[in-house]
């Protein structure tokens, strides 16, 4: 590889993989996720990949892998944030009260009126991410270490929550809120089909513009068969998903209140898919933006260089404490949004909501192969990682291991995970 | 008489009780390198840190061009094209080359995206005459050699036309070869006009690159002197003992 610049025409002859030019550790973590799938799917006699598991799979894990990908910025730029679960907890109060309380009766919009659910939605992100900015402002400018402001974050903002709501489960959600929360909200076979084919283009798009634009250049480029596998294999994963959550039928009962509720009857022998769930959509376009920010923006480059040398970082000009209160607001942000994903997936506001989430993120982040000392992470690792540790946890669940068994399995796991990706690291000579 | 490039005047810095730098003055003019010496703890590296704008002054007045210039941070030193290369380096050692270079300066596509692939274009142009053995343009600077390194400090202090260059050690970590390429590199940008701070250790590459010298001793300048009137053992002199040599004091 080293000699590309003398030779771009003739790049020198490489392994397969090496051609194909994906992150080996990305394939490791793909490959252990695919065994452990299978190895539950036949613990269980094919009830773990049936399309309701993994449907229920996915909207299980959008919560999670949501802040996940907020968390992956904190810990590149050398922080922690032990408050994302209390900070869930306090958006989903706010949103709560707001759509229950505050807007329809303080308001006098009336339960049911269109605008509630777009109103407490805003309401709910504007104060996750002004939450966060505050955190990130007493880390950035006043100094106190991450660690401290947000275990103290952990213990304000999940009592705020019972505060806002005294301590009582706040529900039913408005109906169109509920639509964020899984099983409420699908998009139905046809709309799964186009926006999995959308996908599919726009991931060839961008296969073709990352060759033309290395070409234009005259850098070396990837073989045309290795660009072809990788786009096959891609295509052949969204639409593989999408036909997945395509085959998990809404039940007959469900559709037939549907058209009851219509005025109209159910056609002999109708049915319906339920299709891509708009949370899995909210995670799909969070994981698309926050990759873009972490490797095309000047933000998420200066995170990385600070997370990698602050006080070079600090030389060349970036300001790092602002950096800090941005990173720290957009965590706020999507801790706000993953809030709207866990309370309309069990259609209302209870207290204990998010409660150990910090850990999961955390943990979530670090399988993915996120260094706590800074500089390096992934968004698409993350939300890997979030996905693991929740077959994990489900497929335990299904094939009947007691609760405190799962979790001494998934501590185990978190630690041996980080020590092999330590080993890994030594052996390639990765950063 | 023109006017200098960079003046300090009367500087000052004190860490709790101790004065680093202690109401020192110096300047430099344009096409000229001038070395900053002193053993360690002699305030050298203060005194340029204020002038990069990585450390605030307590006391003292930077002029640049003969106008008052106000440098409270790293951006500011920037806006004047003071750019330096310190003895850390301070690379990020998990972006690569071409991240390192345009650290802070990122070249942007229409749309406000990063433009990585004519970043290292322009960085392989770079290198290719600071460095034509540098190669590992896609890997982390971690990955690379201490004489790579440097180039991609170097690289990043010339590629932005600098006016005032800040050289904290450039080849201390630099093997003979490469020491040779620095010295050249330094000459050349002497001759398109810059103006060059030296701080280093080694006095033949003072006496051989240098044009005057600002001695420092426990914070104050011991004295300037043009280093083609002195012999290395009067500098030496200055810098242990702190005294001007008898010949020059007249």
């Amino acid at each position: 590889m080293s000699d590309a610049a003398h030779a771009p025409a003739e790049a020198p002859k490489k392994g397969m993989l090496a051609s194909l030019e994906i992150d080996t550790r990305l394939l490791g973590m793909v490959g252990a996720f695919v065994v452990l799938c299978l190895g539950f799917d036949l613990l269980t006699d094919g009830r773990f990949l049936t399309p309701r598991n993994v449907f229920n799979l996915t909207i299980q894990t959008v919560s999670v892998a949501i802040m996940a990908a907020g968390m992956v910025f904190v810990i590149v730029l050398r922080h922690i944030d032990l408050s994302v679960g209390a900070l869930l907890a306090t958006c989903s109060a706010i949103m709560a009260m707001a759509q229950t309380v505050i807007l329809p009766q303080m308001l006098g919009l009336g339960l049911g009126h269109p605008a509630i659910a777009p109103l407490a939605i805003a309401i709910g992100l504007a104060s996750g991410a002004l939450i966060g900015a505050f955190h990130g402002w007493l880390i950035g400018y006043l100094t106190i270490p991450a660690f401290i402001v947000t275990l103290g974050g952990l213990l304000v903002w999940r009592n705020v929550a019972w505060h806002l709501t005294g301590g009582q489960t706040i529900g039913p959600l408005d109906a169109r809120f509920q639509t964020f929360g899984g099983i409420n909200g699908t998009l139905g076979e046809t709309a799964s089909w186009v926006l999995g084919v959308l996908m599919v283009l726009g991931a060839l798009w961008g296969i073709w513009r990352a060759r033309h634009n290395k070409r234009s250049h005259g850098f070396p480029v990837k073989p045309l068969w290795a660009e072809a596998v990788l786009g096959i294999v891609t295509a052949a994963a969204i639409l593989g998903f999408v036909a997945l959550l395509n085959a998990y039928e809404v039940p007959a009962a469900r559709l037939q209140r549907a058209f009851v509720a219509r005025g109209e009857v159910m056609p002999e022998g109708f049915t319906a898919g339920y299709g891509l769930p708009i949370s899995v959509v909210v995670l799909l376009v969070v994981a698309i933006v926050m990759t873009v920010v972490a490797r095309r923006t000047r933000f998420g480059r200066y995170v990385f260089a600070a997370g990698g040398n602050p006080d070079a970082a600090e030389l060349s000009g970036i300001n790092t404490r602002l950096l800090t209160v941005k990173v720290f607001a957009l965590m706020g942000f999507l801790c706000a949004l993953s809030a709207v994903v866990a309370s309309a997936r069990q259609t209302f506001h209870s207290n204990d909501i998010g409660t150990l989430d910090e850990l999961r993120v955390i943990a979530a982040a670090v399988i993915g192969g996120t260094a706590l000392s800074g500089g390096i992470g992934t968004i698409y690792g993350a939300i890997l990682g979030a996905l693991i540790m929740q077959s994990l946890q489900s497929g335990m669940a299904m094939v009947g291991v007691d609760a405190p068994y799962q979790n001494i399995v998934v501590g185990t796991v978190l630690v041996t995970a980080v020590l092999i990706d330590i080993i890994y690291r030594r052996r390639t000579g990765a950063v | 008489m023109p006017t200098p490039l960079v003046e300090m005047r009367n500087m000052q810095k004190a860490f709790g009780g101790i004065r680093a730098v202690d109401r020192v003055s110096i300047d430099l003019y344009a096409g000229e390198v001038v070395g900053v010496l002193g053993h360690n703890g002699a305030g050298k590296s203060v005194l340029m840190k204020m002038l990069s704008g990585a450390l605030p002054r307590d006391a003292g007045e930077i002029l640049i061009n003969g106008q008052p210039a106000i440098i409270n941070n790293p951006r500011d030193a920037r806006r004047y094209n003071i750019e330096t290369i310190y003895q850390t380096l301070a690379l990020a050692d998990n972006l690569d080359a071409g991240a390192n270079l345009f650290l802070g300066r990122e070249l942007v596509t229409p749309l406000g995206f990063v433009d990585d692939v004519r970043m290292e274009s322009e960085t392989r142009k770079i290198l290719a005459r600071l460095n034509p053995n540098f190669r590992k343009f896609k890997e982390p600077v971690k990955a690379l050699s201490g004489g790579q390194r440097q180039s991609v400090a170097i690289a990043r202090a010339v590629y932005f036309n600098a006016k005032i260059l800040i050289m904290d050690e450039p080849t201390a970590a630099l093997g003979p070869q490469e020491t040779a390429m620095v010295a050249e590199l330094i000459q050349e940008l002497k001759a398109q006009g810059l103006g060059i701070f030296l701080i280093d250790h080694d006095i033949h590459q003072v006496k051989a690159m240098c044009d005057r010298a600002h001695v420092m001793k426990n914070g104050q300048l011991v004295g300037t002197v043009t280093v083609a009137d002195v012999t290395e053992d009067d500098i030496l002199g200055m810098i242990i003992a702190g005294k001007k040599p008898e010949s020059l004091v007249a």
